[in-house]
């Protein structure tokens, strides 16, 4: 079956407080999909850090999660600044996050190394100025 | 599935369907149906919201009363450290011992004695290797049916130590056949004195294979006017705790872990918070710290429905009680480096996925889907009229096929409102 399930969010990058929402509903979601608990944890992990770039980074973005009965595809896209050295970025511990957003415990460079940790694929699509597109896939199998 | 025994009972007759239960049920186990609340059994995790909330008191929870329990010969009370927080004045525990055994119990047994004992072999788990960090505390048993229902993943976290209730129970009986050899095990009945719904279910399912010590569960409010009339006897004690303050923290939320001494550790409190505490540990999203507690209900253990004194005055009478008190009374030595085998149990409640729509996940994602259409017609106001708590879990009862749309009224209305419109354009 070639069908899949699509939920969308509008990652809201004006309202910080309300960063992480997403991945609250959708583990929600996943739950009533009865997929096993580790899926759940690695997908809303990752769609945590996700949501948290992009409202820190871009002002907010959209994210896509599409569930197939053999993987789960998130896709994160925003018109932010973009990642000049997407290398340098998926380094643990490099952060370009500005010392108020640190005040608050994020921005500890553990953002993006993270998402690929939890996740089974992980693609990054970024042109500076322009914006970037973050693919990720998790398998079911 | 549906053998889980809970405490939260209805009465049909007092119930008016009023809605205010399904929206506070934090696991969203309540619909109305037929003009009346009905309760979800493998949903229910007996946090006792639906019984504060209820403005008709047509929730109550299940316990026993003391009297028809008389036929033990030998009857000792297990008080829970927040009926001590219950009395104006009260600045002698003994009293309130006292009382107890005027009542009618042949002995009494602190819980907040076997808390310190819990506290001690908390502080040397935490030091064990190859354990998972945060440990969370197994004391609430309304977090402990949460985590297995809803946390898989943070099953390894919780203490695998029998909460200080079970640990007085056993040490209780214990102690009644070493001083009563004559007594039979059917001859000693175990009564905990409860301030909390959910340790009555706690008791009657036992806690995966682990069957209670604990014999009969009685209600500390029914038992209060009892206990206050024996007490205003002032009798001069003749028993004297064996709790200090540590044991007697336990009632509030704070005390046990405040008892782990050493400062990193959280507790919170309310069952939406400690859900949000949850949630953020499993996504690994809270600093590094080595112990959690979590009461369901504000307060801790003092918040109970079946307590007499709002817990924020019960916390506060509690701080008068414990002043003067030794930090604790059961010490064991520093030369212990392990915890004994009576005092673990691995049992836990297995992992049910009660939110997933199919056992398929093909179909899963077809109701999912389903679920996502008829979203986009219902009105999104979750008015509680059709008996489910939002438009989203109405949603999800129209796909598992227990409940039709007929009963939105919004969508009902809509609908004779476009008949009617109809209608007179025909007449025009």
């Amino acid at each position: 079956m070639s069908e899949s399930l699509n939920f969308h969010f509008d990652v809201d990058g004006e309202n910080f407080v309300s960063a992480g929402q997403a991945s609250v509903q959708v583990k929600k979601n996943l739950r009533r999909l009865g997929l096993p608990p580790e899926i759940i944890r690695q997908v809303s992990i990752a769609l945590y850090e996700g949501e948290i770039n992009m409202v820190i980074h871009a002002h907010g973005g959209t994210a896509d999660i599409n569930v197939f009965e053999d993987k789960i595809e998130i896709i994160l896209a925003d018109k932010g600044p973009g990642i000049a050295d997407i290398n340098l970025a998926m380094q643990e511990g490099y952060s370009t996050a500005t010392e108020n957003v640190r005040s608050l415990g994020f921005g500890a460079g553990m953002g993006l190394p993270n998402m690929k940790r939890y996740t089974d694929e992980m693609k990054i699509e970024s042109e500076v100025g322009v914006g970037t597109t973050i693919t990720m896939c998790v398998y079911l199998k | 599935m549906n053998s889980y025994r809970h405490s939260v009972v209805l009465d049909v007759d007092k119930c008016t369907g009023c809605t205010s239960c399904i929206r506070r049920c934090p696991t969203e186990a309540i619909r109305i149906n037929g003009g009346h609340a009905e309760i979800n059994t493998d949903r229910c995790i007996d946090c006792g919201e639906c019984i504060r909330v209820c403005p008709n008191n047509a929730k109550k929870a299940m316990c026993s009363k003391f009297e028809h329990y008389l036929h033990y010969k030998w009857k000792i009370a297990l008080p829970a450290p927040a009926l001590y927080g219950q009395f104006d004045g009260l600045d002698d525990v003994d009293s309130v011992l006292q009382g107890l055994k005027d009542i009618g119990f042949d002995d009494v047994y602190e819980v907040a004695k076997a808390a310190e004992i819990v506290s001690n072999y908390t502080r040397i788990f935490l030091k064990s290797e190859g354990i998972k960090k945060p440990v969370i505390s197994s004391a609430c048993p309304v977090i402990s049916r949460l985590i297995s229902l809803r946390f898989p993943y943070l099953k390894d976290n919780i203490l695998p130590m029998l909460p200080p209730m079970e640990i007085s129970a056993m040490e209780a009986r214990k102690k009644a056949k070493e001083e009563h050899p004559e007594l039979s095990d059917e001859d000693i009945g175990v009564f905990f004195i409860s301030p909390c719904a959910a340790k009555v279910s706690y008791i009657r399912n036992g806690y995966g294979d682990y069957k209670s010590n604990v014999d009969v569960v009685v209600s500390l409010n029914d038992i209060y006017f009892m206990l206050l009339g024996a007490m205003k006897k002032n009798r001069t004690p003749t028993i004297s705790s064996e709790a200090g303050m540590i044991g007697i923290g336990w009632a509030t939320s704070g005390g046990e872990s405040s008892a782990i001494l050493n400062d990193s550790y959280l507790f919170a409190d309310g069952i939406e918070n400690c859900i949000q505490v949850l949630e953020s540990i499993e996504n690994g999203n809270i600093p590094h710290i080595e112990f959690v507690e979590l009461n369901a209900c504000i307060g801790g253990c003092v918040g109970g429905v079946m307590t007499i004194e709002n817990p924020f005055i019960a916390k506060t009478r509690l701080q008068t009680v414990r002043r003067y008190m030794p930090v604790s009374k059961n010490f064991i030595g520093s030369d212990v480096n392990f915890v004994p085998d009576s005092f673990l149990t691995d049992s836990l409640p297995d992992y049910t996925p009660i939110s997933r729509l199919s056992e398929s996940m093909s179909e899963s994602m077809r109701m999912m889907a389903k679920m996502q259409e008829i979203r986009k017609n219902l009105p999104g106001i979750d008015c509680g009229a059709c008996g489910a708590p939002t438009c989203r879990a109405f949603a999800e009862d129209i796909v598992r096929g227990v409940a039709n749309d007929r009963k939105c009224v919004v969508l009902e209305h809509n609908k004779k409102e476009e008949t009617d419109e109809g209608a007179s354009e025909n007449d025009s």
